[in-house]
């Protein structure tokens, strides 16, 4: 982690994977979507509703994820000062935020048909709301504080507060008896899906996930540069008065 | 020991004299229940059965709209700034305030909720598991309420974005916080009170460790 700390090696290492990883995720996502619409058998009670839990697992996996991202680097600004830690929390906010209300309309269009309704205030919906809230109230305070110093460190301890939730909403639906289906990929003996549905979720979740990853890279890159030109502005002013002076 | 009780006896008595700290927060509860009467129609059973909810929601809202006093004066004046040199460590002086923030606005609230839920119809003997349930879930609320403010503190429109941060968290104390008050059920509901007594207790012990951090991040 050390040796990516400075930010120029970081932009050139960026710069040089960006290609193979968009390569590769145009690959993971082509063949996924492929599994998931074609190959894929339709489920015996579900019917051909069950494809759209092929886009919604993902998504709500990386909902949690992208949270879990920020909450680590939120560590790292603030215990160990990383200064690429509050870039890569602060351009996480927005993906993540994208990521959970995917899961989260994705779910109630298959709600309707399945449960007979939109939305119901169970455990796992109420926390992933709140897990969107939580990513809104992020994004707002980075946008509040001008200061990038003050900025990522306020959001780093909110960031580290609001992790609570997470556990809340893996375990939801085992502490409550929700609406929402039990476990059914990580337990105890193993998944319950059927392999010629699993098979297409995990080329998904692979191929997602390095969307996501994809997407924080750029990001980042966007970021520090944003922040470059931000520096060299201010220095400009400051030459600019000091002439005049 | 006596540096702690100067503080707390220092901000009770200035919230006490500063014009319209509590009866704002107060006449903010009233008029947020009086109003809700008036949008859902004067139905009295489904008044009686949503009462508790109404009631804890304005006393959410009324405790955040006093939320931003609990550090801001002394951000302004300096005094925050002479706390943070001071004797005491600063989660310490986090604490003291947001349990200033309590003794103010989350027992008044409290304490005022019975005769606002006779508006709302319900029972009078669910009155005292009522009082006993806000009683017990009031700290949390002012002790988040602390790290919110602690967040906001000296930016602009720091009230919207304080509100923005504080109510997903407060989601669990909303929940136990009414199943702890059930219409025509007089005795209090003792599950939902523990829980409530343990959201308070983990937020009295953990928000002011964020607080004092978000503290030292916005003085810097």
């Amino acid at each position: 982690m050390v040796s990516f700390a400075n930010p120029t090696r970081f932009l050139s290492l960026v710069d040089h994977a960006v290609p193979w990883l968009t390569a590769l995720t145009v690959i993971l996502l082509g063949l996924g979507l492929y599994l998931a619409f074609f190959v894929a058998p339709p489920d015996y009670q579900q019917g051909e509703t069950v494809r759209i839990m092929f886009v919604h697992v993902p998504a709500a996996w990386l909902a949690m994820f992208g949270y879990m991202l920020i909450a680590v680097s939120s560590l790292g600004t603030l215990i160990w000062r990383h200064p690429l830690a509050d870039v890569a929390a602060k351009t996480a906010a927005p993906i993540g935020a994208t990521f959970t209300f995917i899961a989260l309309v994705t779910g109630s269009l298959w709600g309707k048909p399945m449960w007979g309704t939109y939305w119901v205030w169970d455990a796992r919906l109420t926390s992933m709301l709140v897990l969107f809230l939580l990513y809104l109230g992020l994004i707002a305070l980075w946008q509040a504080i001008e200061e990038p110093g003050r900025a990522g460190r306020a959001a780093a301890i909110l960031a580290l507060v609001g992790v609570i939730n997470i556990p809340i909403i893996k375990f939801s639906v085992d502490w409550w008896n929700t609406l929402h289906q039990p476990a059914s990929i990580v337990r105890l003996g193993g998944p319950t899906i059927d392999p010629s549905m699993l098979a297409p979720l995990f080329v998904m979740m692979a191929g997602f996930t390095l969307l996501f990853v994809l997407l924080h890279l750029i990001a980042i890159r966007a970021e520090i540069l944003r922040r470059r030109v931000r520096a060299m502005q201010q220095s400009q002013v400051e030459h600019a008065a000091l002439v005049e002076a | 020991m006596s540096a702690a009780l100067a503080l707390l006896k220092r901000d009770v008595k200035l919230s006490w004299r500063e014009g319209g700290a509590i009866g704002t927060a107060l006449g903010f509860y009233l008029v947020v229940v009086a109003i809700t009467p008036l949008g859902l129609g004067p139905d009295l059973n489904l008044l009686a059965r949503i009462a508790p909810g109404i009631l804890w929601i304005a006393l959410l809202l009324a405790a955040l709209l006093s939320a931003d006093r609990i550090f801001h004066n002394d951000y302004e004046d300096g005094a925050l700034d002479v706390l943070i040199t001071g004797p005491l460590p600063l989660p310490l002086v986090a604490a003291i305030k947001c349990l200033a923030h309590w003794l103010t606005t989350g027992v008044p609230l409290a304490l005022l909720a019975p005769v606002l839920g006779l508006l709302l119809n319900l029972p009078i003997g669910t009155s005292p598991s009522l009082v006993l349930a806000m009683l017990a879930g009031t700290p949390a609320v002012s002790f988040i309420a602390g790290i919110g403010a602690s967040l906001t503190l000296g930016l602009r429109r720091s009230g919207v974005l304080l509100a923005l941060l504080a109510l997903p968290l407060y989601v669990p104390v909303l929940i136990f916080g009414v199943s702890a008050v059930t219409p025509y059920v007089n005795g209090p509901l003792w599950a939902p009170l523990f829980m409530l007594c343990a959201l308070s207790l983990a937020s009295i012990v953990l928000a002011p460790i964020a607080a004092a951090a978000a503290l030292r991040t916005a003085l810097r």
